[in-house]
């Protein structure tokens, strides 16, 4: 494929605007730039081809099966996006007062009401972007509760080695030490180790239920009890939530604060790595924290509420994504309470039914019934054909199917992580089911053709050393 | 009820007998039972069109204005349809992070597009492949300058509000103090600047042009700022760039901004896009996704995300940001946006908003009470003085379907905003308005 810059040709252009009818204004030399700006110069139908090239070379989930651990690359319904660019809500200008916006008020206080409901909290901000920026909020919640308090000693946050590395990167960046603490042989949270740590400079727990490796913490309420006995706090990482959305909710489990995925468990489209959504929710206990302005109903009317003296501020300018979280709205009315239920019972399905599928073959991880993913390591095949989880992964690539999450989490060796999710019907996961076979036999047979794999893709195998080692970011104009 | 899930329920049994299950509630054994399966009191599902209505509805109770001379943060500038009718195709929309970059080789091109774009604009040597917004790419540039003895953080009172909060929001946490630099004739007091830099600091934070439109002098801030050896953020707004001095030319060390006005609608505020450039030199501090080129095992030219070795993922506590996507969906639309515009329509469309918002400004003031406010030379916002009570003219101009200019209510002021989206025959009809209200 060429750059779109190798196809600019000088003078080409589109025609877009109308002439200007008032006169040019002309400003002093002193301000103006005298680089030039090279930005492509094409006709609109070369641009069309262009991105048409690139799509191409795009996988979707429309292309195929998507069975990306910890990612719920879930069906993406297109009433949704319908809905994000009605005219009434993908035009408002954010500044407007508040009497000409009742309706975009209204669906992020209805969006914070059932949101709540269904885990569990009792307040939700929607501001922050992703879930990464929702891990920081909440735990800025926290570090506002124990300020607060004064109680000055809690700088510690415990965190499994299981977890996102989001996680401790998260509590870096609200000013905490991370304690990590080592799972289990069943990869479940360590109770005696736990309680060697808690103590009375731990600020909190930061916890993902189902884990990492698809399993849920059974001991979750003796878990939150231990770290609430103690005076912290407890986070929960939403990352998995579709495994048990409607069926457990993190406030009923002891979690003071949570941020969820909309683009995960609440089928936004992921966008290629974005826009998200990562909204907030928390217990009374630290609402008046929550990022400003809040929405409030009163009787006459919706408003934002800016004055909250204990808040922890702003996370980002405005209120966070929009028309991410109209889609997630859209969506949980769409399926109601029994629709959500059926699809973490359908996410669980689907998981355990290829994984049982698959377990006589390759060597599934933990023992028992996953949740909505299930991780299995490749070690045996490593040491007996010499082939890894990566050349598992690009032989994948070469039958359509996107291969699951790899080398992660990081307490398996040679991981790999299988997310079905609950749109993919039983032909899809038998097909797969087979395409895992017949790889597992070639790994067998004739491993080399594993580490040639992918033939058919548009690029083989890349240097990627290459790449970071001398780094090329951005088009050398000749 | 509505549902996306394809197998039916006879199906969906049959599937948990021939793993060995009776029921579903046998795979949810390890939930404690206290806690399993309530009532969580939401309705029952909806078909597609019932939702359709209960959406609509919601949709017509927000007002859009035929004409808006509001900005502050968000612009309304035009988007080609060819923008919207590309990143609307599927695959965009669903795809994930292209971390398996043999299929992905579409989007990772197109991010790298993108970044060489940011770059051409702002004359940078590197951009990221963006950030949430142009308040969080703020935030994350003044992390980038956090040195163990230098975690003052000086911003400019002149920065949008929005900004100035978030950055102070990260900073808390990672104990940095911020001190807002004031302002002298609506411009950063370079000479309070001076006096507040010192040993510790580690950046100061500059918005070109400034929230009240006006073009700040970057070139002193620059010069005092690097004597004592801190470094220069630039919030630059990127349709401005097509005209104004590039951060490059100033010489400043990062450039952010939020590349809403780049094809994205206002959208109440969100999702927009973050952008951020840096020098080669920081460019192992610059946080989130980078895409690189390479080669493929059979020495074709390939993308892929590189420099990873900064990432959470791999530094994990460690790392200096926990930022793990960008908004690439955001980042597609602006790189189509500066295609279809290309080298002179962008430049066409700055030159429309400056040319108009002159034009306006000229009429404006010539109303009685109507003032400007500052000397200083804008780039497309001004701001005004009123003869009465702002919110009686903003009721005045929202009958006639005008969203009128940011009021500061505080001061009764008024931020204007003029766009290529304005004709001058609806910039005549508002000063019409505005007369009326003086008499």
């Amino acid at each position: 494929m060429k750059l779109i810059f190798e196809k600019s040709r000088s003078g080409r252009s589109c025609d877009i605007l109308p002439p200007s009818d008032v006169p040019e204004y002309i400003i002093d030399k002193a301000y103006t730039r005298e680089s030039e700006c090279r930005l492509p110069e094409m006709a609109e139908n070369d641009i069309s081809r262009h991105y048409t090239e690139i799509v191409k070379n795009t996988h979707g989930v429309n292309d195929g099966f998507y069975p990306l651990g910890s990612c719920t690359m879930k069906y993406n319904p297109k009433i949704n996006d319908e809905i994000a660019n009605l005219n009434g809500f993908k035009n408002i200008h954010p500044l407007q007062p508040e009497h000409t916006i009742q309706g975009a008020l209204e669906a992020l206080s209805l969006a914070e009401e059932y949101f709540c409901k269904i885990t569990g909290m009792d307040r939700m901000s929607f501001q922050p972007a992703a879930g990464a920026q929702g891990e920081l909020t909440g735990l800025l919640l926290i570090r506002a509760y124990h300020e607060e308090r004064k109680d000055f000693k809690r700088n510690k946050i415990i965190i499994p080695d299981s977890a996102h590395g989001t996680n401790p990167a998260t509590a870096t960046m609200a000013g905490y030490t991370v304690i990590t603490i080592e799972s289990k042989e069943d990869g479940l949270v360590d109770l005696e180790k736990l309680k060697e740590v808690v103590d009375d400079d731990t600020a909190g727990l930061m916890l993902t239920n189902p884990s990492t490796i698809g399993l849920f913490e059974k001991d979750i309420l003796e878990i939150t009890s231990i770290v609430h006995d103690n005076g912290g706090l407890i986070y929960y990482d939403g990352a998995n939530l579709n495994a048990i959305v409607g069926l457990v909710r993190p406030g009923d489990m002891g979690f003071d604060v949570i941020h969820l995925n909309l683009h995960k468990t609440f089928s936004t489209p992921h966008g290629g790595g974005g826009p998200g959504s990562g909204p907030v929710g928390c217990k009374d206990i630290l609402a008046k924290y929550l990022p400003t302005p809040t929405v409030e109903k009163s009787a006459d009317g919706y408003k934002f509420k800016y004055d909250n003296k204990n808040s922890i501020g702003t996370m980002k300018n405005f209120y966070g994504n929009f028309l991410v979280v109209l889609r997630a709205l859209t969506y949980v009315i769409s399926l109601g309470q029994d629709g959500l239920k059926d699809t973490a019972r359908n996410a669980v399905l689907n998981a355990n039914y290829m994984m049982h599928n698959l377990k006589d073959i390759y060597q599934v991880a933990f023992d028992g019934p996953c949740m909505h993913e299930f991780v299995i390591s490749i070690e045996k095949l490593k040491k007996e054909q010499g082939i890894t989880a990566l050349d598992i992964a690009k032989s994948l690539l070469e039958y359509g199917i996107h291969p699951p999450t790899m080398y992660f989490p990081n307490i398996v060796a040679e991981a790999l992580m299988i997310e079905p999710t609950e749109t993919e019907s039983r032909e899809t996961l038998d097909e797969a089911i087979n395409i895992f076979k017949l790889i597992y036999d070639k790994a067998k047979k004739t491993p080399i053709k594993l580490k040639e794999a992918p033939n058919n893709t548009y690029v083989g195998r890349l240097d990627e050393v290459r790449a970071a080692r001398n780094p090329i970011l951005k088009y050398k104009f000749k | 009820m509505g549902t996306y899930i394809p197998n039916t329920r006879d199906e969906q049994l049959d599937m948990l007998k021939s793993i060995g299950y009776e029921k579903f509630d046998d795979l949810f054994i390890n939930i404690p039972r206290e806690v399993y399966d309530k009532d969580f009191k939401i309705p029952y599902g909806v078909s597609e069109l019932e939702v359709r209505k209960i959406m609509e509805k919601m949709a017509s109770k927000n007002r859009i204005f035929k004409t808006v001379y509001r900005g502050s943060g968000a612009y309304n500038h035009y988007i080609p349809s060819i923008v919207k009718q590309i990143t609307s195709k599927e695959e965009f929309l669903t795809s994930y992070t292209p971390y398996q970059a043999e299929i992905s080789q579409g989007l990772l091109q197109s991010i790298f597009e993108y970044q060489t774009m940011i770059c051409e604009l702002t004359g940078m040597d590197v951009s990221n492949a963006s950030v949430y917004d142009g308040a969080t790419a703020a935030a994350e540039a003044v992390i980038m300058c956090k040195e163990r003895k230098r975690t003052k953080v000086l911003v400019s009172e002149a920065a949008l509000p929005g900004v100035l909060s978030t950055i102070k929001t990260y900073c808390h946490a990672l104990d940095m103090e911020v001190i807002v630099v004031p302002c002298k004739n609506g411009m950063t007091d370079i000479s309070k600047l001076k006096k507040l830099l010192d040993d510790k600091t580690a950046c100061a934070y500059v918005q070109q042009p400034n929230m009240f439109g006006l073009i700040e002098d970057v070139d002193s801030i620059v010069e005092i700022t690097h004597e004592a050896g801190a470094k220069v953020i630039e919030g630059c707004n990127p349709v401005s760039l097509a005209i104004l001095k590039t951060p490059a030319e100033y010489g400043v060390d990062i450039a952010v901004g939020e590349a809403q006005p780049l094809g994205l609608p206002l959208s109440f505020g969100g999702p927009y896009i973050g952008f951020m450039a840096t020098t080669e030199k920081l460019v192992r501090r610059l946080p989130g996704r980078i895409v690189g080129e390479t080669v493929d095992i059979n020495n074709k030219r390939a993308y892929v995300l590189t420099l990873q070795a900064r990432e959470q993922h791999i530094r994990r506590e460690k790392a200096l940001s926990n930022i793990c996507s960008n908004q690439a969906l955001c980042a597609q639309t602006v790189a189509v946006y500066l295609t279809s515009m290309g080298q002179s329509g962008l430049l066409e469309v700055a030159k429309q908003s400056m040319s108009k918002s002159h034009y306006l400004a000229s009429k404006i003031t010539g109303i009685k009470g109507f003032d400007q406010v500052y000397a200083g030379e804008f780039f497309y916002e001004f701001v005004t003085t009123a003869p009465v009570d702002i919110n009686i003219i903003m009721n005045k101009l929202e009958e006639n379907d005008i969203l009128g200019g940011y009021p500061l209510i505080e001061k009764n002021q008024i931020i204007w905003c003029v766009t290529e989206m304005v004709t001058k025959k609806e910039m005549d009809r508002l000063v019409e308005l505005l007369k009326e209200v003086e008499g």
